[in-house]
């Protein structure tokens, strides 16, 4: 159990929290649901993911550039910067599936695109299976795939024409790739009569669908999903997640994803990260920081859990 | 559960990570083109009927000064500048139709190299380049019923291949613009493009334009690439003839390809450091 940022806990409030470091295998009850996980053991060489002291600002994109005036074409004009990310560190293991949950403008979706080489940190590094980000990016890449939490597409092409195209860039041949899509597109309940339709006459979910599928059929060995069940339906969102444990299990695929939902992350995640103000506030099992949280007050849930470490109401937030 | 430790290689099969994955992956560029232009088709006929109109109204101003010679001239000028702006702006509108999209982080986080991403887009440009400037080519034969007999047609391919690759080399440059600005990426290329049409002698002699402006003519590829293509196919002149304006178009080729990989790569990484390339968040 890592706890973070001025959060000191002392001894009653950690309870009885187990170390995955201490203990290779930990016992987590979820949702009633009892799991014994072989979290693995936290070595160099299974680590799929390790970020350290990642930090990123951005400007701050002023909607009235008049107020600046000319001052802006100086050269040496400080612009003002905010910081998305602040001394993030996180491992994960190989074959993990872990989770990382926070509010909007947390810093949830810069941190998936610092490790998908789309955008470079500006302090820290970030190492996916032992390959730095910002020095090889296109070793990096050949690792990954990402859903994001806006599933872009060609619009005016069809779901079948933009899965064919992000199969020609991940390499897999047509008829593999065909197979592959088809084989997820029926798994996750998406209707094939709509497959040839233009991506703009699709619903929401079901863009997130084609967009999953697209990850999906790619096999990656890091799996960096943002927010990937966002405007599914309930059935749906089961769909995924059971493939996704499928992934982890068959393939061996270690997932990264961002939730807001927070049964989504107890079900699913091996660890969870808090993530709030672009700081990691806490990080632990589902059960390890329910435990903190439980500290002789009612029955604790990972909503409380959130609110001890970031001060936000989670329903308020929904 | 199985162990990912192994190489990517040993944990995907199915993916063709090596050239031939390379290659599928040009081949997906071309594809991509090809069935969005297919879903806009009517739009593209609209902008190729309106190119010919223009180059027939174009001929027309020399049929009216009554020099036949002065037609051929003008449509020579009017189909050759097509073909290699329509191949300078095909890369550039490529980035900004992705940005546009959202699909910018899709393409740019796939494991492809950035060379083969340029050089399937390229392949799209000179296809479709010579699609629309060979249809109002034919449009200009029939109305004007151009006799090409004398041309030298050796000469004139040579020169086609020469200045296209020397503008494709700028194009890739400038495929980097909509990336660092979405709103104004591509506006700053049309008016790169716009700077070359005014000094490389497309309608009329350099020796016309103002002198502070001449010497702009001496660093557009477009410049030679005309010259050389008019001797070729009006006066028939053949390689040795026009030798001169071919090596410098061939050196043009060698400096503006790497040039333009490089500058884009320069520029995909500063994108990448100030996030440049998400569209939202």
């Amino acid at each position: 159990m890592i706890v973070r940022d001025g959060y000191e806990l002392d001894e009653q409030e950690t309870g009885s929290a187990i170390s995955s470091e201490e203990s290779p295998d930990v016992d987590a009850t979820v949702n009633g649901r009892d799991e014994r996980r072989n979290v693995e053991t936290k070595t160099m060489d299974n680590l799929a993911l390790r970020a350290s002291g990642v930090v990123k600002r951005f400007e701050i994109q002023d909607g009235n550039r008049n107020r600046k005036g000319l001052r802006r074409l100086w050269p040496f004009y400080k612009r003002e910067t905010f910081e998305a990310l602040s001394d993030v560190n996180v491992e994960v293991r190989a074959g993990e599936i872990y989770g990382i949950i926070g509010m909007n403008g947390s810093g949830k979706s810069t941190f998936i695109r610092v490790i998908s080489t789309l955008l470079f940190p500006d302090e820290g590094t970030v190492e996916v299976f032992g390959v730095d980000v910002v020095k090889n990016p296109d070793e990096v890449r050949r690792m990954i795939n990402r859903v994001s939490v806006d599933a872009a597409f060609f619009r005016s092409l069809s779901a079948k024409e933009n899965l064919r195209y992000s199969a020609r860039l991940h390499g897999l041949s047509p008829r593999d790739a065909r197979k592959r899509y088809k084989e997820i597109l029926t798994r996750i309940g998406f209707d094939h009569n709509r497959v040839s339709d233009q991506v703009k006459s699709l619903s929401r979910g079901m863009k997130q669908k084609v967009a999953v599928s697209r990850a999906l059929m790619s096999t990656p060995r890091l799996l960096l999903l943002d927010e990937p069940t966002t405007g599914l339906d309930p059935r749906s969102k089961r769909d995924v997640q059971q493939f996704l444990h499928k992934m982890r299990d068959e393939e061996g695929t270690t997932i990264v994803i961002t939730t807001h939902d927070m049964e989504e992350a107890e079900r699913i995640c091996d660890r969870i990260a808090i993530i709030h103000d672009g700081r990691i506030v806490a990080e632990g099992t589902a059960a390890e920081l329910i435990e903190i949280a439980r500290n002789g007050r009612g029955e604790p849930t990972l909503e409380k859990v959130f609110f001890k470490f970031t001060g936000e109401e989670w329903d308020e937030y929904e | 559960m199985r162990q990912n430790s192994g190489t990517a290689d040993t944990f995907d099969k199915t993916t063709h990570r090596g050239p031939l994955g390379e290659v599928w992956g040009a081949v997906g560029f071309v594809e991509r083109n090809f069935a969005l232009y297919k879903r806009y088709s009517g739009w593209i006929v609209v902008v190729t009927a309106y190119a010919a109109v223009n180059t027939i109204i174009i001929g027309l101003i020399g049929r009216a000064a009554g020099d036949e010679r002065l037609v051929l001239y003008l449509i020579i000028g009017s189909v050759l500048w097509a073909f290699l702006s329509q191949l300078f702006q095909e890369v550039c509108e490529s980035m900004a139709w992705e940005h546009w999209e959202g699909t910018l982080e899709v393409t740019f986080s796939a494991p492809l190299k950035r060379f083969t991403q340029l050089l399937g887009v390229s392949a799209f440009s000179i296809l479709y380049s010579l699609f629309k400037s060979l249809v109002i080519m034919a449009a200009m034969l029939l109305f004007f019923r151009i006799d090409l007999s004398g041309a030298n047609l050796l000469s004139a391919s040579v020169v086609l291949l020469a200045g296209s690759v020397s503008f494709l080399g700028m194009g890739i440059a400038s495929g980097v613009l909509p990336i660092l600005s979405r709103e104004r990426g591509f506006s700053a290329a049309r008016i790169f493009l716009a700077l070359l049409l005014l000094v490389s002698g497309v309608y009329y002699p350099i020796a016309v334009l103002p002198a502070w402006l001449r010497p702009f003519s001496v660093v557009s590829p477009a410049t030679y690439a005309l010259r050389s293509m008019r001797a070729a196919l009006l006066d028939g002149a053949g390689l040795a003839e026009i030798k001169g304006d071919v090596l410098i178009l061939l050196t043009f080729c060698v400096v503006t390809v790497p040039l333009g990989f490089a500058v884009f790569a320069v520029g995909e990484r500063w994108a990448k450091w100030k996030g440049k390339l998400k569209v939202d968040g």
